[in-house]
């Protein structure tokens, strides 16, 4: 059955990088890249059960998702767009960098994206916040304090009763969100380990697997806050 | 009355010989396949064993006649699977329009059974021959499931909705009520009877065990306690939209859409009223949620379907003092 | 046996906890999912037990709650699920396609490690006395009234759905990406086909439950929660997010199975499979549809009627090819030359089994007789049929037949082939009065239940003490083969594949010489021989 013979572990010339069970640079590359899209399958599959919930309960609970989602910051949520969709543009110059051996670009446009990303997360931290301070509703004369707790959450006079409603849309709101931001630290601590290796001068255009992958990953991420920011913030805004 | 070692359950309903006549062609069905594959097997393991140590068999790449056909019959079959099914199962689902409503609320452990004339039962359920019979079912808790065996039929009791089941008992007797979702400690506990009766003997049983006051009455009483009667005046539009004769019809909502007007339709109405505000009028109502009982629920539900007719629900031929209204949970 | 091979070399504790060699990754899930087995087991025997008297005969409803609970818990994601693609798949599927290795070495130890953490939460939840929710975990029992440990067997739960999801990633890349010189798509094994199939739907499904759990944590822990129907919240929302996985999750636990019947019967009828392709193709199928039909969980569940319809004409639609399959299988036994070692004991157990099992499949996808019998003893029997007299005989037919490979050692055939009998007799003892029982209307997780129920109980419960034993039998005479058993020889069943053609143990990168692919699987006989019917 088996007539000819390869010799095993034929080595592509300076590959220290070619790992013992792949025959070629190449092979691996395409194995790795290909893991990488079929994780970021289960993370689409990870995002969609939430998504889906989302959709069931706009569905049933609309006027109370358009009064809680006119609560949420737009300016600090478009912020955080331009924010990650800059990231994304950052990290898609390093991988390219990285691809024609530049080394201080590479390690440049990785620190930038880290940035943007931090910066992301901060602009959150603030939105977070004031979920926690009982204030007076931006529509509507109504007294809200929305982090969805037991005992936290609050909402008198008009939006009393599309409470439960919007209480829903609160929980659906932290629950994307939360997730993505845990994806973005996530991110955000791979990036420091692939900076640090990118700062030692460990990519060459022969390899640089690990940013193109992590570049990836991070356009995952973006897209994912890409659907989330219409999604929650902009519910019938014209109306 | 059940035999030493009951093979089967009674044949109770109008529906079980339907179901049991679907199982028994089920049966039959897989009898044969299973038959036909295991001679087969033993068939061709006999005949084809190897007979020395080096011996092959014979390679044979396949026949797509033979897939076509293992294909075919088996999608046939089961396809008419799936209309017999679904035809036994469009019988349970279609209740009847004269079906005799009889209210079921489950909770952590116990079935409370509500008849319309006023009877409340624990666990123990008292039903008519011969006439079909709808439950409304919904739960204080958890999920339950409320199960009767020898009829066939279950559905799950939901808190927060009404479900519903029917039959139409044909054998006098006593029959199992299971819970069949599990429900924490006491799910096996949460058990009890149904006592078909014939007609006459059920009206006597209805008589004997009145409590004066009819659901519909009770919810009367409810309507004016709870104050519904300041903005639903029964009679003309106030705050609030007329209710007489609403039940079972189309309500145009302020959003555009319709609804009708059943039993899941006053139940939110009073628990989460701006989430169906009816055209015309302002989101007023205030929320009734964890003010009112499941019970209390079903008996302001027949208090309006009894506005439909014009009267409500007529109570025990004898009056007697009314029974005390249960107080709102604290 | 050779020299050097990868269970002497390297040596040292350390050697094995830091391997990135697949076959040791196999090995270690062997012994924990075996002791696993063994727990949930353990369970299973408590719960017969139980039921042996109308009024219970061991323990309180709330002990035994969770007993059914931990039961379901452990076998299901801690035995079923990885069973035969962490053990058997893990060994064999770089030996298959003739490579050194899986795709991802480290991921794979990783997975492991993962799955052992889920499991170390899984017994904390034990410890800490169970969860009794049911392995369904549904709300508004489990996210507001339940008192037990749901918290922490649902994160044992959660986490040990990573490890599936890496292992079935692993299995992909390396399926598509490290096949050897001349190893087309339709040319690989058909257990690769099943393990492809199987990883799809892990890695699909399995995110559809992480997210579950982890939003039935949220209203468990912070009382936030979108299944709360007091504030306007959905508890069926859960179910169908529950079964969206846990159905394709059946299929994860078979589908495997499947393949490595497969094996076998080529094997030991030393004959291709008929109709290879068909076979291929309804293992991605099954798949496939299997993603489309959850909602035949959920007919009594306030389901509507037009959606009920749907999800039983698509349950219909996605027991076809299985039925192919069968008939495929036993297509392959015509003009075979077929022998009777146990690894086809269990092969043909296998075939009766998933029979009655995939054919009460039916019974349930009708929803007129659904109706009646969900939630009882029929369901319950139905679903052991296949993962018990199915998958798990599927996995003790493979890791006999590949125990030579795996171990360099002979089991001895005389007690195995014992033991495959007293397994079946005891397996239909068991299961068969449940459907009786089932029918009659006796529901599932009943700690107490009426007495005309008890003679089908107190059959079902010799039958469960008989499958006990019969399964301590193979964990005796395989651990003293391990040590004491015949030298096995490189291909003792004289089995064409890939992994035939290497040493018994393999080294430890499997082949000298990167083998290169010539011919279709389990080509015995000449390739001009070949015949269409």
């Amino acid at each position: 059955m088996s007539d000819a013979v390869l010799t095993h572990g034929a080595h592509a010339p300076a590959s220290t990088r070619l790992q013992h069970h792949f025959d070629t640079m190449a092979q691996q590359k395409e194995a790795v890249t290909l893991g990488m899209w079929v994780f970021l399958v289960t993370e689409i599959m990870f995002f969609g059960g939430m998504f889906a919930a989302y959709l069931i309960y706009r569905m049933w609970y609309y006027q109370g998702f358009v009064a809680a989602s006119r609560e949420l910051d737009l300016v600090l949520g478009g912020i955080n767009t331009v924010v990650l969709i800059g990231s994304s543009l950052t990290v898609a110059l390093g991988v390219h960098a990285a691809q024609t051996g530049k080394k201080q670009q590479t390690v440049n446009y990785l620190l930038l994206t880290g940035v943007l990303g931090l910066a992301f997360l901060v602009i959150k931290y603030f939105e977070y916040s004031s979920k926690f301070d009982l204030h007076a509703a931006h529509h509507g004369a109504s007294m809200i304090r929305l982090f969805p707790g037991a005992g936290i959450f609050e909402v008198t006079g008009e939006y009393a009763g599309i409470a439960s409603q919007m209480r829903i849309f609160m929980v659906l709101y932290f629950a994307l969100t939360g997730m993505h931001a845990l994806h973005m630290i996530i991110g955000i601590g791979i990036l420091a380990v692939i900076t640090r290796m990118a700062m030692k001068g460990e990519f060459t255009p022969h390899w640089y697997a690990p940013v193109e992958i992590f570049g990836l990953y991070w356009h995952f991420v973006d897209i994912v806050w890409i659907f989330l920011f219409p999604l929650l913030y902009l519910v019938n805004r014209h109306g | 009355m059940e035999p030493t070692i009951p093979l089967f359950p009674h044949q109770a309903s109008t529906v079980a010989s339907r179901v049991d006549n679907l199982y028994f062609f089920m049966i039959a069905v897989s009898a044969f396949f299973a038959l036909v594959v295991t001679l087969l097997v033993v068939f061709f393991a006999i005949k084809y064993r190897r007979r020395h140590d080096d011996e092959v068999g014979e390679p044979i790449h396949g026949s797509l006649a033979l897939e076509l056909l293992w294909t075919g019959i088996p999608f046939v079959i089961a396809m008419v699977m799936f209309v017999w099914g679904s035809s036994v199962y469009f019988a349970l689902a279609r209740v009847p329009e004269e079906a005799l409503d009889i209210y079921a609320v489950g909770k952590q452990w116990m079935w409370k059974f509500q008849h319309r004339e006023g009877q409340r039962e624990i666990n123990e359920l008292h039903v008519p021959v011969n006439t079909p019979v709808r439950m409304i079912i919904t739960s204080e808790d958890v999920l339950h499931d409320l199960y009767f065996p020898s009829f066939r039929v279950k559905t799950d009791a939901i808190p927060g909705r009404y479900t519903q089941v029917w039959f139409n008992a044909t054998k006098t007797g006593t029959y199992h009520i299971f819970c069949a979702e599990y429900c924490g400690t006491k799910h096996s506990g949460m058990i009890g009877w149904v006592h078909v009766l014939p007609e006459d003997e059920y009206q006597a049983w209805l008589g004997g065990t009145n409590t004066g006051e009819s659901l519909a009455q009770q919810g009367e009483k409810l309507f004016t306690r709870l104050a519904c009667i300041t903005c639903h005046n029964p009679n003309s539009a106030g705050r609030g939209p007329a209710l007489l004769g609403v039940w079972g019809h189309t309500v145009q909502l302020a959003n555009g859409n319709t609804v009708t007007a059943d039993a899941s339709y006053v139940r939110e109405s009073i628990l989460n009223p701006t989430a169906k505000i009816v055209a015309g009028y302002q989101p007023l109502m205030p929320t009734f949620q964890g003010q009112v009982t499941e019970e209390q629920l079903l008996a302001l539900t027949e208090y309006i379907k009894g506005l439909a007719a014009g009267q409500p629900v007529p109570g025990a031929a004898t009056p007697a003092a009314p029974a005390a209204v249960p107080a709102p949970p604290q | 046996m050779p020299s050097r091979h990868y269970l002497n070399h390297p040596t040292g504790f350390k050697s094995w906890l830091l391997t990135t060699d697949h076959k040791r990754i196999a090995l270690l899930y062997l012994f924990s999912i075996t002791a696993f087995f063994f727990l949930g087991g353990m369970f299973a025997l408590l719960v017969r037990l139980q039921l042996l008297s109308p009024a219970g005969a061991l323990m309180t409803a709330d002990a035994y709650n969770r007993a059914f609970t931990m039961h379901g818990v452990i076998m299901v994601f801690f035995f079923l699920v990885p069973s035969i693609p962490a053990t058997l798949g893990n060994f064999l599927v770089p030996l298959m396609v003739g490579a050194k290795d899986l795709a991802f070495p480290r991921i794979n130890l990783l997975s492991w490690y993962i799955y052992v953490v889920g499991g170390i939460f899984a017994i904390g939840s034990l410890i800490g006395g169970g969860v009794d929710t049911g392995w369904t975990f549904y709300t508004p029992f489990s996210s507001m009234s339940s008192n037990s440990r749901v918290l922490t067997g649902a994160i044992g739960v959660f986490i040990s759905g990573f490890s599936s999801i890496l292992t079935g990633l692993n299995f992909i890349v390396t399926i598509h990406r490290m096949r050897a010189p001349g190893l087309t798509w339709f040319r690989l094994p058909l257990f690769i086909w099943a393990h492809y199939a199987t990883s799809l739907i892990m890695i699909l499904g399995t995110p559809v439950i992480a997210i579950t759990i982890l939003l039935l944590a949220f209203e468990r822990v912070l009382r936030v929660g979108i299944f709360d129907p007091k504030i306007g919240g959905d508890p069926v929302l859960f179910q169908h997010l529950f079964w969206f996985y846990s159905h394709p999750a059946v299929y994860i636990m078979v589908l495997p199975g499947m393949g490595v019947i497969s094996e076998l019967i080529a094997a030991f009828s030393r004959k291709n499979v008929f109709g290879y392709s068909f076979v291929a193709f309804s293992s991605l199928a099954i798949a496939v549809i299997g993603f489309l039909v959850w909602g035949h969980h959920m007919f009594v569940a306030g389901e509507t009627p037009y959606a009920a319809l749907l999800f039983s004409i698509i349950s219909y639609l996605v027991a076809v090819p299985s039925a192919v399959k069968t008939f495929n299988w036993t297509a392959t036994l015509y003009k075979g030359s077929i022998s009777y070692q146990t690894p086809m004991l269990y092969a043909f157990g296998f075939i009766g089994l998933f029979l009655v099992g995939g054919l009460t499949g039916l019974f349930l996808a009708a929803v007129g007789l659904d109706i009646h019998v969900h939630d009882t003893y029929f369901v319950v029997a139905h679903f052991h049929y296949i993962m018990v007299g199915g998958t798990l005989m599927a996995y003790l037919g493979g890791i006999h037949y590949w125990w030579p490979k795996i171990t360099g050692k002979l089991y001895p055939e005389g007690w195995s082939k014992l033991s495959a009998l007293i397994i079946f007799l005891g397996f239909n003892l068991t299961f068969f009065p449940q459907f009786i029982v089932g029918y009659l209307g006796m529901p599932r997780r009943y700690a107490v239940y009426p007495p005309e129920f008890q003679v089908w109980n107190v059959l079902s419960t010799a039958g469960a003490t008989i499958l006990g034993v019969g399964y301590l039998f193979p964990m005796v005479y395989l651990t003293w083969s391990w040590f004491k058993g015949k030298p096995a020889g490189d291909n003792p069943w004289d089995a064409k594949g890939l992994e035939w053609e290497t040493t018994s143990p393999p080294p430890t990168f499997n082949f000298d010489r990167t083998p290169v692919v010539t011919e279709a699987t389990h080509m015995y006989g000449h390739p001009e021989e070949v015949k269409v019917v």
